[in-house]
């Protein structure tokens, strides 16, 4: 048992920090440290760009098999590169969805064809994806999804119905879609996974206002929309929308720790300067956020470990609800480091609502104990699977 | 990157646990608690004599296996479990890492190979980090060709057992450690009544107590001091982790059986939220004691930066896990309701356990307190 990446990984993260130091410059310098959590809306079209010139220098998919475009990068190759990724700065990927979720996916489900068609752009950077899963009747009962899929005479389907939290849905170049292909079924049956092309006039992308005023996610209507593709066969949906659960390894999480750890840095320069490090209370509250994210590291770094057992599960299992937690706890205490200071926006007077890094962190991390499986769901996951506690009763 | 723990690490967990599943057991523990010496003395020797427990930190030239902090965390970390009532954490981790850093070669032959044979049972006596309240304290001076101490420790692990006590002593010089066998003159200890009783402690009061030149530690400063101590935090939240575990599975077997309004308990929201509050403090304190311990196995003391995170990674494992296991042995106590209360269940003895261990060598504030000292300056609290 050791902390420590072996040299050839060492060496490896230097060549993606030297990678990531030399080209995020010059054009792609205002986009340092842009685009994270609150700042999702901003520099679109030079963030596409980015994707592009990222995947020119091969450091999309490094964690796909050479024969679907990756570098075939160990675990800790790709923790260490989403490490040196913040760490350099790098701005909020907006080919994540396609990277993470929709090709690993199509990699392990898909026809050749299919495999053909889809994993290039995911690897190139110029095909966006979104996710279609919940609706608005279907948020952590995600199996009572109610979209329809009908097959025409062609063989093709035609989508209809309503999805919602859909981030990146209004730059994405696809969507894939839960929806129903038998219109009697119930539950996790009956439901077939679809590869649906956003440019459509059936497709209604609408945005959705957050608490911090800008928008990040969206409402997405299907009407008639149409689609060439589903992976496997109708019926085979939810066992392929788990399977791509399982996908997220967890391996951006510590990059996302990076973020968190710069955000507490901040916090704490301000307690210095303001003075707030001399009260007792802060003082314990920013040594409890420290040693959360300390041990949220090591936490992460046991369930990454290469030769993970029945042990690192359970750390896995865990995760979600220990970052959730500890960041909007985080967001607070920023807000209480502040004092009568975090009310100050950063506009002008009548400035239209704009917020700062840290507001952004206080009001956006409130979402971090909801979206992808709330605490609440987190706890009953960790009962059941973790436990092996009886399951929650259903009602029809 | 293998932050697991390897076959050989499991064989040992697997080993210990086993050994102390047959012979630490409720009516076990109720046996050590109820006698003279508050341990279990046959348990001690096949853990110390047969399994060579003691060994695991000391090098093989001292006798031992030459393994290090990690390995010892895993048999704390059994030890909790079990609640044995063993001495290993005063010989083991404060007596051994005390004589590791702080002793000259000669005085480690001299002490060390005794540990490593399970003969000799040692503990440590010091006033425990610069702000802990109620530890005691002696003094130091010259005295002809050595040393006069005297002063009183009202809770010392395992004092009144110990072959073996090294003594952290002040003077206007600064601090000295001493290593003080029993017996000797003006040197006297006593077994204290205590809440938990699966820890046995002892007062420890040295009166005009002559130590020769050789009895003082080569190394022992207030700096390698905190090495030392830092060194045993993390043994000890290696044991608190082990409360933590074997309180949440007691309550996670009792609410599986128990029936209430036609269901087990263990089916009810209210009671499985709890339950994975629980897992979720046992696995982030897994996570604490095991990072803690490959620090301390990484860390150069004689490096400063080095020294820092070592104590900046054992304040973080001794806060966390200390509330992970009050919390985790309170809630068992909740879940099982009344029968949790009572002293014919076990789940008392964890309760216990986990608050004894909290307040040894620094409770969790402290720990905090040494953190934000870390992270914002000292000097700033002061003003």
């Amino acid at each position: 048992m050791n902390i420590h990446f072996s040299p050839e990984d060492e060496a490896f993260r230097r060549e993606a920090a030297q990678w990531l130091t030399d080209n995020l410059g010059g054009r792609f310098a205002a986009l340092r440290f842009r685009g994270g959590p609150g700042d999702e809306h901003r520099f679109i079209d030079e963030r596409k760009a980015w994707e592009c010139h990222l995947a020119s220098g091969g450091w999309t998919c490094i964690g796909w098999a050479p024969e679907h475009g990756g570098r075939g990068a160990s675990i800790a190759q790709q923790v260490i590169f989403a490490e040196e990724y913040a760490r350099a700065g790098g701005p909020g990927r907006i080919g994540h969805i396609g990277e993470g979720l929709a090709g690993p996916t199509i990699a392990a489900f898909g026809s050749p064809a299919q495999k053909a068609r889809y994993l290039p752009g995911i690897v190139s950077g110029k095909e966006l994806w979104c996710q279609g899963y919940s609706e608005p009747g279907a948020g952590s009962d995600l199996a009572a999804v109610k979209t329809r899929a009908t097959q025409d005479a062609d063989g093709h389907w035609r989508i209809s119905g309503q999805k919602v939290w859909t981030s990146l849905a209004h730059i994405a170049n696809w969507c894939f879609v839960l929806a129903r292909t038998d219109p009697t079924s119930h539950g996790h049956h009956g439901l077939g996974f679809f590869l649906v092309p956003m440019a459509q006039d059936s497709v209604t992308v609408r945005p959705i206002r957050q608490i911090t005023g800008s928008s990040e996610f969206n409402e997405v209507f299907f009407d008639d929309a149409r689609a060439s593709d589903l992976l496997g066969a109708p019926g085979d949906g939810w066992k392929i929308a788990l399977a791509l659960l399982g996908f997220e390894r967890g391996v951006s999480t510590l990059g996302q720790q990076m973020l968190f750890r710069t955000e507490l840095d901040e916090i704490i320069r301000i307690a210095r300067d303001n003075g707030a490090a001399r009260q007792a209370d802060i003082r314990s509250r920013i040594a409890e956020a420290w040693m959360g994210l300390t041990v949220m590291r090591a936490n992460a770094l046991r369930m990454l470990s290469e030769d993970a057992g029945a042990d690192e599960q359970r750390a896995a299992l865990v995760y979600k609800l220990h970052w959730a937690s500890w960041h909007r706890n985080l967001g607070k205490l920023a807000m209480d480091v502040l004092g009568e200071a975090a009310e100050l926006c950063p506009g002008e007077e009548n400035a239209p609502y704009a917020l700062t890094r840290l507001q952004s962190l206080f009001l956006f991390s409130r979402a971090d104990t909801i979206y992808g499986g709330s605490n609440q769901i987190q706890r009953n996951l960790i009962a059941e699977r973790g436990l092996g506690m009886p399951k929650e009763a259903r009602g029809r | 990157m293998h932050f697991s723990l390897s076959d050989e690490q499991k064989m040992i967990r697997d080993s210990v646990n086993a050994l102390l599943a047959a012979q630490s057991d409720s009516a076990a523990v109720r046996g050590a608690m109820a006698s003279d010496s508050g341990i279990d003395h046959a348990l001690w020797s096949a853990l110390s004599q047969e399994m060579c427990c003691c060994a695991i930190a000391i090098p093989e030239a001292y006798g031992g296996l030459g393994l290090g902090q990690v390995e010892l965390a895993i048999v704390e970390e059994e030890i909790g479990r079990h609640v044995a009532c063993v001495p290993f954490h005063a010989t083991a981790s404060l007596a051994v890492n005390a004589l590791l850093l702080a002793g000259s070669d000669t005085q480690k032959q001299r002490w060390l190979p005794g540990i490593a044979g399970g003969d000799t049972i040692a503990t440590l006596a010091g006033a425990h980090f610069a702000r802990q309240h109620g530890t005691g304290s002696a003094r130091w001076q010259r005295d002809g060709d050595g040393y006069r101490l005297d002063g009183h420790f009202p809770l010392v692990s395992h004092a009144h057992i110990a072959d073996l006590i090294i003594v952290a002593a002040g003077s206007e010089t600064g601090t000295a450690l001493f290593a003080v066998p029993a017996g000797t003159a003006g040197l006297s200890a006593q077994k204290r009544a205590t809440m938990d009783q699966t820890r046995a402690q002892g007062a420890l009061t040295l009166n005009a107590v002559w130590l020769p030149e050789s009895a003082r530690l080569a190394q022992g400063t207030a700096d390698v001091l905190e090495n030392i101590l830092s060194r045993a935090v993390i043994a000890l939240a290696a044991e608190e982790l082990g409360v933590a575990e074997a309180a949440l599975q007691m309550a996670v077997a009792y609410t599986g059986e128990r029936r209430q309004f036609g269901r087990e308990i263990a089916s009810f929201q209210a009671i499985k939220h709890r339950a994975a509050d629980m897992m979720l403090k046992c696995e982030l304190a897994r996570s604490a004691v095991y990072y803690a311990a490959c620090v301390a196995d990484a860390s150069n003391v004689d490096d400063r930066n080095s020294a820092g995170a070592l104590h900046d990674a054992a304040s973080l494992a001794k806060a966390y896990v200390s509330e992970a296991a009050f919390f985790n042995a309170g809630s068992a106590i909740q879940l099982m309701g009344g029968v949790g209360f009572t002293w014919e269940y076990d789940a008392h003895l964890y309760f216990k356990r986990a608050q004894s261990g909290s307040a040894l060598l620094g409770s969790p504030a402290l720990h905090r307190a040494r953190i934000a000292n870390s992270l914002l300056g000292a000097e700033e609290f002061a003003a």
